[in-house]
């Protein structure tokens, strides 16, 4: 085993980390005393404020995984990974706030399958229900096999311990505290995760001279000047992304970024949670901002990596490009924030776990044990099926761990797993909000021809039948072709099924907006700064301005 | 496979039963109320975390500053995670109506 990450940690460090555990585990017990209804639990009784919900969005998006990714292509790709933040990430959240968040939020769903049994039929909701849970499992097992590895190279545990610890941190405080402790905790995460990743970068950016020395340096470096330049050279492919504008705008900011963020419910439960229809627009919008800002304490580094860390790049070992926040950590970092900093790291691994077994969890006892096993049971019922889904989550999370250590490229097997099911999702999706006539079966059919191209676009590539430049470039193409199918097979199928009626849609599509709901607004919501509209725009005006001194 | 059972319109509003159940039970006996104010907790850890890490920047030797490339990391570090935690702490203080309240307006 390469000991040439082994971080030097001593006991203070190992005080900043246990300190660490402890308090999210007493976030977790904590939280206990506010469940009383399956609400409660799921969704936090629909009770949190804004900025609560919001950073607890876009920590639910911080799993180490992104960020230890992030900091690679930041290193491999230069500045052109910033399209992963502002245009693959900004408008997307921006846009569930703003246009989509009325239909989830104001139709009292307590979940995204919810919301397509409602829209369309059981089938359709059954469907994406299963897959949802599938994923999120397997998911949750990347999550923490990541986990256990850093903690080996890093720490010296054995992979078991390291995942053993994470999964029974994770398990207990959503178990026992459940929504309320995952969000609470990623609130928390947020910040530790923040703490660990600027002295890295403040201390990284001294080393090579300022921002002037990193950008010469990048120069003068394999990546040359590309490096430098966002859209610079997308007129063709010849750059470090390999990826023409258009597959950049279409393809990752417009069919995977919107299908991630608009229909994970991963994601969209935290924003499901906030206390009124006010906050919950406002979530995904709060969490643009820090958002836009994360590339600095991610790309930078991963830059800085390139030019600090000798032979960094490599195809094995320790200097492949994954690993080039953990090396800036050993290299720069002296006990103290040291221990700061893989506290960061280990909380970022669960922020990212948490809201997978938080999702899963619901979708489990919401949409498949109560709408197709045992309905009618009184509401407390529903709290132990939780409480039993999410142990079992956990305990099958350990076991998909193991299945993730079969892959040499976990980001890859990600990727794909995303491209199968959010691109067509959101293609149903976004045709059956805006489209009232669309059929219950046309809203099946459309999702599930829409996975199986994606999936089957996966198999030929893998099965060397068809060819693509890169993992990348399938993803793009299987996720536009998945996209294309469920539209097309929507649009088809439509015309000869029948439609809902109006008054089964109320408050589900566009145009036929609920009037009978109650106005939820507390005292202060209408000051212009809690616009969700206005802070919608404000964020991706800033997206469009941030490109201009990396074009 | 019957969906009009499912979601029903009445007295100019959409029903379901598998939703309304769980709303009622929540707008009925919501626990949520009792929920503390999380900004308590992460003043608290942020404020032990800038003791520790600052404490230990007073007595870092060269070594570890050269490591820094010359920079009081831990001094800096622990002063902002200090003043960091304080706000917070002070910030709960001045409005703690944050707390949810979802579970009296009913």
């Amino acid at each position: 085993m390469g000991g040439g990450l082994r971080l030097n940690m001593n006991a203070l460090d190992y005080l900043i980390l246990a300190l660490y555990f402890v308090t999210v585990l007493g976030v977790g017990f904590a939280a206990r005393r506010a469940i009383k209804t399956s609400v409660d639990f799921f969704l936090s009784g629909r009770s949190l404020p804004a900025w609560v919900t919001g950073l607890a969005f876009v920590s639910a998006n911080l799993g180490a995984l992104e960020i230890i990714g992030m900091a690679a292509n930041g290193a491999q790709y230069g500045i052109m990974t910033v399209h992963y933040y502002w245009i693959g990430a900004v408008p997307a959240m921006v846009f569930l706030g703003i246009v989509m968040m009325p239909f989830y939020y104001g139709s009292k769903v307590r979940s995204v399958p919810e919301y397509l049994r409602l829209r369309f039929n059981r089938p359709t909701h059954l469907l994406n229900a299963i897959s949802f849970a599938v994923a999120q499992v397997l998911i949750a097992g990347v999550n923490l096999y990541a986990l256990a590895l850093i903690m080996q190279a890093l720490l010296g545990w054995p992979l078991w311990v390291a995942i053993v610890v994470g999964a029974v941190i994770v398990l207990a405080y959503i178990t026992v505290g459940g929504l309320s402790g995952a969000i609470y905790n990623e609130v928390l995460q947020f910040f530790v995760i923040i703490a660990g990743l600027v002295p890295i970068t403040v201390i990284g950016l001294i080393k090579v001279g300022g921002v002037n020395g990193l950008m010469d340096a990048v120069r003068g470096s394999d990546l040359g000047d590309a490096g430098l330049h966002a859209w610079q050279g997308t007129g063709s492919t010849d750059n470090p992304l390999g990826a023409h504008w258009l597959g950049i705008v279409f393809g990752l900011g417009f069919v995977l970024s919107f299908g991630y963020w608009t229909t994970n419910f991963a994601e969209v439960q935290r924003a499901l949670s906030a206390r009124n229809m006010s906050a919950a627009r406002r979530t995904p919008i709060i969490a643009a901002y820090p958002k836009l800002l994360i590339p600095l304490v991610t790309v930078i580094p991963g830059l800085i990596a390139l030019i600090t860390v000798k032979g960094l790049g490599a195809d094995e070992g320790d200097l492949v490009y994954n690993n080039a926040i953990p090396l800036l950590m050993r290299d720069l970092l002296p006990n103290g924030v040291l221990g700061v900093a893989v506290t960061g790291l280990v909380a970022s691994f669960m922020a990212g776990m948490a809201a997978n077994v938080s999702g899963f969890n619901t979708v489990f006892t919401y949409d498949i044990w109560q709408a197709y096993f045992r309905r009618d049971r009184p509401d407390e019922y529903y709290v132990r099926v939780g409480r039993i889904a999410t142990v079992v989550a956990v305990v099958v999370g350990i076991g998909t761990a193991f299945i993730a250590a079969g892959f040499s490229n976990i980001m890859n097997y990600i990727q794909a797993l995303f491209s199968f099911f959010n691109a067509p999702l959101f293609g149903t999706f976004i045709i059956g909000m805006f489209w009232r006539r669309m059929s219950p079966l046309a809203g099946f059919w459309s999702l599930l021809s829409g996975t199986v191209v994606a999936i089957g676009t996966y198999l030929l590539y893998r099965g060397g039948v068809i060819s693509f430049n890169s993992d990348l470039e399938e993803s793009f193409w299987g996720a536009g072709l998945a996209f294309v199918t469920a539209a097309v097979v929507a649009v088809i199928v439509t015309p000869l099924t029948r439609p809902k009626s109006d008054s089964e849609l109320t408050g589900l599509v566009y145009g036929l907006s609920d009037t009978t709901l109650a106005d939820d607004s507390l005292a202060g919501d209408a000051a212009w700064y809690r616009s969700p509209v206005l802070l919608g725009v404000v964020a991706v005006i800033l997206a469009a301005l941030f490109y201009i001194p990396v074009f | 496979m019957a969906d009009h059972e499912d979601r029903h319109y009445q007295g100019g509003e959409a029903h379901d039963p598998l939703v309304d159940e769980t709303e009622d039970a929540r707008e009925e006996r919501s626990g949520a109320a009792r929920l503390f104010d999380i900004r308590r907790v992460i003043g608290g850890l942020f404020v032990a975390y800038g003791l520790i890490v600052g404490l230990m920047g007073l007595f870092d030797s060269s070594a570890e500053i050269d490591k820094a490339q010359g920079v009081r990391i831990n001094l800096w570090a622990g002063a902002v995670m200090l003043v960091f935690g304080l706000l917070m702490l002070l910030w709960q203080r001045l409005s703690p109506t944050e707390a949810p309240e979802s579970g009296e307006e009913s």
